[in-house]
């Protein structure tokens, strides 16, 4: 057992607290664009580079798409490369996530959930990660700024993993976690910069069996990002696949070294209460600090109530998740984004089919919350465990998908049914007008 | 600048490979080779998404004897500046072996006037100091000849067909060259293949530069502007005598960029009578035969002369020849 290193408490929000940890890895390129609520990371880290703090190269690139694309290029030519954005720029970049992870560049990037438009919303939600969640990157979801601080030290370690090597997205919820003063242990620069280790290169197979280095280097011309078509395009999908499989071991590994020298370990899941719960919601950032808090409340009701956050969203743990639920009589899986027109959302859907054929399953219910900040107060999330505790007793599960703190039923423009006109009616002042 | 001679070419190592799968004719391989020849340090190439990425690099082959990437369309200098930028950091950090290493970012002239105009400004902005080469054979013709803004007025393209209404493109070419002067960056030129010593010289220029250069090479193609796959370096030259594509360089002297009109434009200018009528560079190409057939269309024809003396006439300004 190794000792814990001596830490200081600073007080940070989550976007500071991203840039901190991001000063102390020191990378080699940092590319952002300014986003609202992500504009505290590349403010403070500006600072940095201007006060000599880090040996960044800071480009202040004019858009999101530029903004990975010069990720990409800087990964590729050997460096660690860092970016930060949210919600519209992460739509941006979304043709250059791809690109990122099918390259398998070790890319670390902040996303601060922000809604996505139309109608334009700055608030939190995951509208923007869910999104993203098939473009091979691997989504870490914190529920706290210490926890966004101690996961981008370890997103450094899982995305530069030699069975991962893939690009990593550590969440964080806009404004709740980005611009919320907390808390925040800091280990020292020195035993960040050695828990993270210099950059290396990996050493990969060219197609006539020879090996080379995986980088833009003059000594080993490598040609990256080639054509690729009907006879080798399937095989690298699935190592891709693998790739991301693997990072399921990974980020657990690296998790719990980054414990044995903070005392703060990490995994794919935490559950809070799930032992013996009957009774539990799932939910992913920090929504789940509320959740805990109210599962303490339930508790002293006599409730045995639970919570299971999903920290990481992909890779999804599906086994991890199957047997943290297996002895759950109902639980409530929240989803702070919509899929339109699934049945229930990303998270839901996951979770759903990961007891597709389990044999002992819970009753699982869906809530839309949260949706561009929407508030998720202590008792609204008391209703959900009400409602769960009801649906165990009866065993009905009633409205599978469901809505928490939405107001529905008013009679306001909101929820007025369009009607159709012509272009002549508007000539007309059929509907009024000027 | 010495003059480069036809031995020293041949003796330099190639750096695009032979076997690539550009068409017979093609102007990029050309132009291409000739740049990178141009380069006395290694060369880092940076592609955007187009018929010289799709040709020479199908996998498992490559046609790359430099270290070279492509990630997509619209983001060549985007690219380029991230491998610009991690080189300074690892050549601060003292684990890089070279002192100094170029920057090549490659596009057409979609991923440059058109959908990749963005991030080319933006790097230029930041001033990364990387070599921007635009091959501009003036259609997207990777995806089968659509227009571009680099497309000239009246050319016939699959999204600007001639038809009985509207006789192809109805706008003129954007003037990039001169919005990238307006960068202010350390070196802008025009380039074509068939003055190939001045293309070199310009290339090693452009690599000496101390900030962003950008080089506008003038870049047949046999498909799409339907032309004899032999006729490429005539019209190169043609497009030089015409003054539809004028040879000039333009650099950042006491922060003010100065344009300076290329030795083959600069014999036209002194002598005004050695421009050749737009017509005979016209009639070589069919992407411009609805102008000659079933009838001469007299009234489009002179359009397009007036545009190109017109364009000219700037130029001659800007490079003090007025």
């Amino acid at each position: 057992m190794s000792k814990i290193v001596k830490q200081e408490m600073m007080g940070m929000n989550g976007d500071t607290a991203c840039a901190y940890a991001v000063k102390q890895c020191n990378p080699e390129v940092v590319a952002a664009y300014p986003i609202t609520p992500q504009t505290i990371i590349v403010e403070v880290f500006s600072e940095y580079v201007a006060n000599g703090e880090v040996t960044t190269e800071f480009i202040p690139v004019e858009s999101e798409h530029s903004a990975m694309s010069t990720s990409i290029g800087a990964a590729a030519a050997g460096a660690r490369a860092y970016t930060a954005s949210a919600s519209q720029g992460l739509a941006l970049m979304y043709e250059m996530l791809y690109i990122a992870s099918g390259l398998r560049l070790p890319i670390v990037m902040t996303c601060v959930n922000r809604a996505l438009s139309a109608p334009i919303n700055i608030h939190g939600d995951h509208s923007d990660a869910m999104g993203a969640r098939d473009s091979g990157w691997l989504q870490l979801y914190c529920e706290n700024s210490q926890e966004a601080y101690d996961t981008i030290i370890q997103a450094w370690r899982i995305a530069e993993h030699k069975d991962v090597l893939l690009p990593v997205m550590v969440n964080i919820d806009g404004f709740i976690l980005s611009h919320t003063l907390e808390n925040v242990s800091v280990i020292p620069d020195d035993a960040v910069k050695k828990f993270i280790g210099e950059k290396k290169i990996p050493v990969v197979k060219k197609p006539n069996g020879e090996l080379t280095p995986y980088i833009l280097h003059p000594d080993y011309p490598a040609s990256i990002g080639a054509i690729d078509l009907q006879d080798y395009y399937f095989e690298h999908k699935r190592q891709q696949a693998e790739a991301m499989n693997n990072a399921l071991k990974v980020i657990k590994e690296i998790g719990e070294e980054y414990g044995e020298l903070t005392g703060r370990t990490y995994g794919l899941i935490d559950p809070y209460m799930m032992d013996d719960a009957e009774i539990a919601i799932i939910v992913m950032g920090s929504t789940a600090g509320t959740a805990k808090y109210v599962a303490d409340l339930m508790r002293n009701k006599g409730v045995k109530a639970g919570v299971l956050r999903v920290r990481s969203f992909r890779p999804f743990p599906r086994d991890d998740i199957v047997k943290a639920l297996k002895n759950i009589k109902a639980c409530a899986v929240l989803d702070r984004s919509m899929s339109f027109g699934s049945y229930g959302g990303p998270l839901f859907t996951e979770i759903r089919s990961s007891f597709c054929y389990e044999c002992d399953k819970p009753i699982i219910v869906n809530y839309y919350y949260g949706l561009g900040g929407r508030d998720a107060p202590p008792n609204l999330l008391d209703n959900v465990f009400n409602e769960l505790k009801n649906i165990a007793e009866t065993g009905k599960t009633g409205e599978e998908i469901r809505y928490l703190g939405l107001r529905e039923g008013e009679k306001d423009a909101v929820n007025y049914k369009a009607e159709l006109v012509s272009f002549k009616d508007l000539n007309t002042g059929k509907i009024g007008g000027k | 600048m010495s003059i480069i001679k036809p031995k020293d070419l041949a003796l330099t190592e190639e750096k695009l490979a032979p076997g690539h799968r550009l068409c017979p004719g093609c102007g990029e391989p050309t132009t291409v080779k000739l740049v990178l020849k141009a380069s006395d340090e290694p060369v880092i190439v940076c592609s955007a998404t187009g018929c010289l990425e799709v040709s020479t690099s199908i996998y498992p082959y490559t046609s790359w004897n430099v270290p070279w990437i492509h990630s997509a369309f619209e983001n060549a200098a985007a690219t380029a500046s991230g491998v610009e930028a991690a080189i300074k950091a690892l050549k601060r950090s003292g684990v890089y072996k070279y002192d100094k290493v170029n920057v090549l970012a490659v596009a057409g002239d979609g991923g440059t006037y058109d959908i990749g105009f963005q991030a080319l400004s933006g790097a230029f902005e930041r001033y990364h100091k990387i070599v921007y080469l635009l091959l501009d054979n003036e259609a997207y013709m990777n995806t089968g000849i659509q227009r571009s803004g680099g497309t000239p007025s009246y050319a016939s393209t699959t999204t600007s067909p001639d038809g009985k209404v509207i006789p192809g493109k109805l706008q003129t070419k954007k003037q990039i060259s001169r919005i990238m002067v307006e960068h202010e960056p350390a070196y802008v030129a025009t380039i074509s293949a068939a003055y190939w010593q001045d293309l070199m010289q310009k290339s090693k220029k452009a690599f000496a530069a101390d900030g962003p250069a950008f080089l506008h090479s003038f870049t047949p193609c046999p498909r799409g502007w339907r032309h004899a796959d032999n006729l490429s370096i005539e019209l190169c030259k043609l497009a030089v005598q015409t003054c539809i594509f004028p040879l000039w360089e333009a650099e950042k002297s006491d922060g003010k960029m100065v344009y300076k009109l290329s030795a083959p434009s600069k014999q036209i200018a002194k002598n005004p009578d050695k421009k050749k009528p737009i017509v005979e560079y016209l009639k070589l190409q069919g992407r411009y035969r609805h102008l000659f057939k079933p009838e001469e269309k007299t009234e489009l024809i002179k359009q397009i002369q007036d545009w190109v003396d017109t364009e000219w006439n700037i130029i001659l300004e800007r490079c003090g020849e007025k």
